[in-house]
């Protein structure tokens, strides 16, 4: 597998591949996917490198800054509350100092402490004067009968006892709505000790809890240290039920944790501890509302990611797909430029050789013909003599045979050394008419159909006449060889573009192979066996070449063929 | 009329002399010179009518013997034979002066009649 990948992502390789030229476009497939390939890991890659250190930087940075504001409001809020408790706290260790069991046992005066307070502080329910002794109420202000209850056996009273001090928790007692109890021990200097106690309203706690300013879908409450609901919870129970979520007691910090509630949801909380009384506020906020610009970045960051993403994949295939057909474009212009080359080179050098032969052999055909000559002639001026007839047809055989040759070598001197190009100025149409009128007798004679598309307002060309009609000549020529009788034969003329004109002559008859096609313009290349000298698309390849033209040929076996012509509008000589 | 006075000029014995002896079976009067050097000294001590001249001669090519000829006497008739199918040659050959070109192996019928033509024109 890792050899195979190797060979995948090999570039060096896939490029030398390209350099044969010889290059199915299986090849030009397999660069282009390689090159895709690298150029989208070698883009994709270092993106997604980018992308990732950019979330986790952004996650720490964001995380910084979404937990500041919690830690500080939780911090707010808990100083709100202590500040609330040691306020009352104190009042009431105040008033311990400022009034003497005396005063206190006297109800009316206790009565007026208590409106002083209700009307000054907020939350007092009221106030009694409980004797250090016994435990038993001696004095009572509020809206209760409360008055001789002894608390003796109860926790409270004992700490206060012990500590001087004490803060209750969230209770319903016998009042039947949630409060706390704040106690004061004193001591007279003739050892007599009392207690001051008050309760207080701990809907005042909800009040603090609503300055926090929270929204529908978050929650704060305090807990105790036994993680009961001291406040209403909006989420998880009503006061003085157990909460849910599992609290860490202890530290004195602000923390913060990322959880999932009891209803599955993914919430962010908050919790400090306060110092005294043992409480725990707690600040619950749905994870999705904490972290909405984290979402919303995030969100962003990846939108980003995706988008470059796909425009440097769509960037890459264009890219790629334009470089390859380049390559591919060059590839296949070098392979023509070559194999015309190398056509060129086959016919120059094969022109040469049948130039010097046809010189070589020229010489003694002159002498045989001329030695035959002037035997036919001494045959001729002699009077008649014993197989005079014979002679006579013999000689004839070999001046026949002599002109047999002497065409054969003119053709092959006609082939190496072309006439001059004469141009003039000619209509093409007119031309193709002309030539078709030296075949119009053998195509009645064999039902050939031919049918001309000729463009009517044909721009007139510079060119040989005398060559051009030999082009077209030879190509009917073959266009009727290859028909069966009742063929057709379409011509077509038109302007290809500003510079070019083009004709094609296009035969139904029994076509080429693949093989024969890329020989038709080689010289003594010959279907026709006894019949052709295989020079006849040779010299027409040669003889449009010279005019500044380029021909080319399409067929297919018991189809047809298709020569296409096209011919400079300007002369190139 | 006169015998047609004849020069033939080529490098090739054989065809040189067979052709010689088939003119002179048709009543002409013909010399023969193997090479350009020969052929002008003929030109120059017995001036033939015509010349039939080989383009390709070793030594003075045919082309410079066309053009001494024409120097001595311009109203020599001059009939080039050139051996390649190149028409360069006898056009060349024309713009100096030659009467006409015969493409090598000749047809004996060809060339009477083209020596006709330069008597007439000579005429």
């Amino acid at each position: 597998m890792s050899l195979n990948l190797k060979k995948w992502f090999n570039i060096k390789e896939s490029l030398q591949m390209l350099t044969d030229v010889d290059s199915s476009s299986n090849r030009y497939q397999l660069f282009q996917r390689n090159i895709r390939v690298l150029m989208i890991v070698l883009t994709i890659v270092p993106l997604s490198m980018m992308a990732l250190i950019n979330y986790h930087q952004y996650q720490s940075s964001l995380r910084e800054e979404i937990i500041n504001p919690e830690t500080l409001l939780a911090n707010k809020t808990k100083h709100s509350f202590e500040l609330f408790m040691k306020e009352r706290q104190a009042l009431i260790k105040s008033i311990s100092s400022f009034y003497s069991f005396k005063d206190l046992s006297d109800k009316k005066t206790l009565n007026h402490i208590l409106l002083t307070l209700k009307k000054e502080f907020s939350g007092f329910v009221d106030l009694g004067l409980i004797s250090g002794a016994d435990g038993t109420q001696l004095c009572y202000a509020g809206p209760y009968n409360l008055l001789g209850k002894n608390y003796a056996e109860q926790s409270w009273f004992q700490e206060v006892m012990l500590k001087g001090t004490y803060i209750s928790d969230v209770f319903m007692g016998y009042r039947k709505f949630p409060h706390i109890a704040i106690a004061v021990q004193r001591y007279e200097q003739n050892g007599q000790s009392w207690i001051v106690r008050t309760t207080i309203d701990t809907t005042l706690f909800d009040s603090l809890i609503a300055a926090m300013g929270l929204d529908a879908e978050s929650d704060a409450f305090i807990l105790n240290k036994d993680g009961i609901f001291q406040t209403n919870s909006r989420l998880y129970g009503e006061v003085l039920e157990h909460c849910p979520l599992k609290i860490p007691m202890g530290g004195h910090a602000t923390y913060v944790d990322e959880r999932k509630g009891p209803d599955g949801r993914d919430i962010f909380l908050t919790y400090t501890h306060f110092t005294y009384p043992e409480y725990t506020l707690v600040i619950v906020k749905p994870k999705s509302t904490v972290l909405k610009t984290w979402y919303a970045l995030k969100s962003d960051l990846f939108f980003v990611f995706l988008a470059s993403s796909i425009l440097i994949v769509i960037v890459v295939f264009r890219l790629t797909g334009i470089m390859v057909n380049r390559i591919k474009e060059a590839d296949h212009n070098r392979e023509m430029a070559f194999r015309e080359l190398q056509h060129h080179h086959k016919l120059s050098s094969i022109g040469r050789l049948a130039a010097g032969v046809a010189h070589e052999i020229n010489n003694p055909l002159a002498i045989i013909n001329e030695k035959a000559g002037l035997i036919k002639d001494l045959i001729g001026y002699t009077p008649d003599f014993a197989q005079k007839e014979k002679f006579s047809t013999l000689v004839g055989a070999i001046l026949q045979s002599v002109s047999r040759c002497r065409t054969i070598t003119h053709r092959l001197l006609g082939f190496a050394k072309r006439m001059e190009v004469e141009v003039e100025t000619l209509d093409l149409n007119e031309l193709i008419e002309e030539v078709l009128g030296f075949m119009e007798k053998e195509a009645l004679y064999r039902n050939i159909d031919i049918v001309l598309e000729l463009a009517k307002d044909l721009p007139r060309i510079d060119s040989d006449r005398g060559q051009l009609q030999q082009v077209f000549l030879n190509i009917l020529n073959n266009a009727m060889a290859a028909l069966e009788d009742e063929g057709r034969i379409l011509i077509a003329t038109w302007e290809k573009d500003a510079d070019t004109i083009a004709v094609s002559i296009q035969d139904n008859g029994c076509g080429m192979s693949e093989e024969t096609l890329r020989h038709i313009f080689e010289p003594f290349f010959t279907t026709k066996k006894e019949r052709g000298t295989g020079l006849g698309l040779s010299i027409t390849y040669g003889l449009v070449k010279k005019l500044g033209g380029d021909i080319e040929v399409k067929s297919k076996e018991h189809e047809g063929t298709t020569f296409k012509i096209f011919l400079p509008k300007k002369s190139i000589t | 009329m006169d015998r047609m006075k004849i020069l033939l000029v080529d490098d090739e014995h054989e065809f040189v002399t067979t052709l010689a002896e088939r003119l002179e079976l048709r009543n002409m009067n013909v010399s023969i010179a193997m090479d350009g050097e020969a052929a002008l000294g003929l030109v120059e001590n017995d001036p033939p009518q015509i010349v039939v001249l080989d383009v390709m001669m070793p030594g003075l090519s045919g082309l410079e013997v066309l053009e001494k000829i024409k120097a001595i006497d311009s109203k020599i008739q001059v009939i080039l034979l050139t051996g390649h199918g190149a028409t360069k040659d006898g056009i060349r050959g024309m713009q100096l002066g030659a009467f006409d070109y015969l493409i090598k192996p000749i047809d004996i019928d060809e060339l009477i009649e083209k020596l006709n033509e330069a008597a007439k024109s000579m005429a």
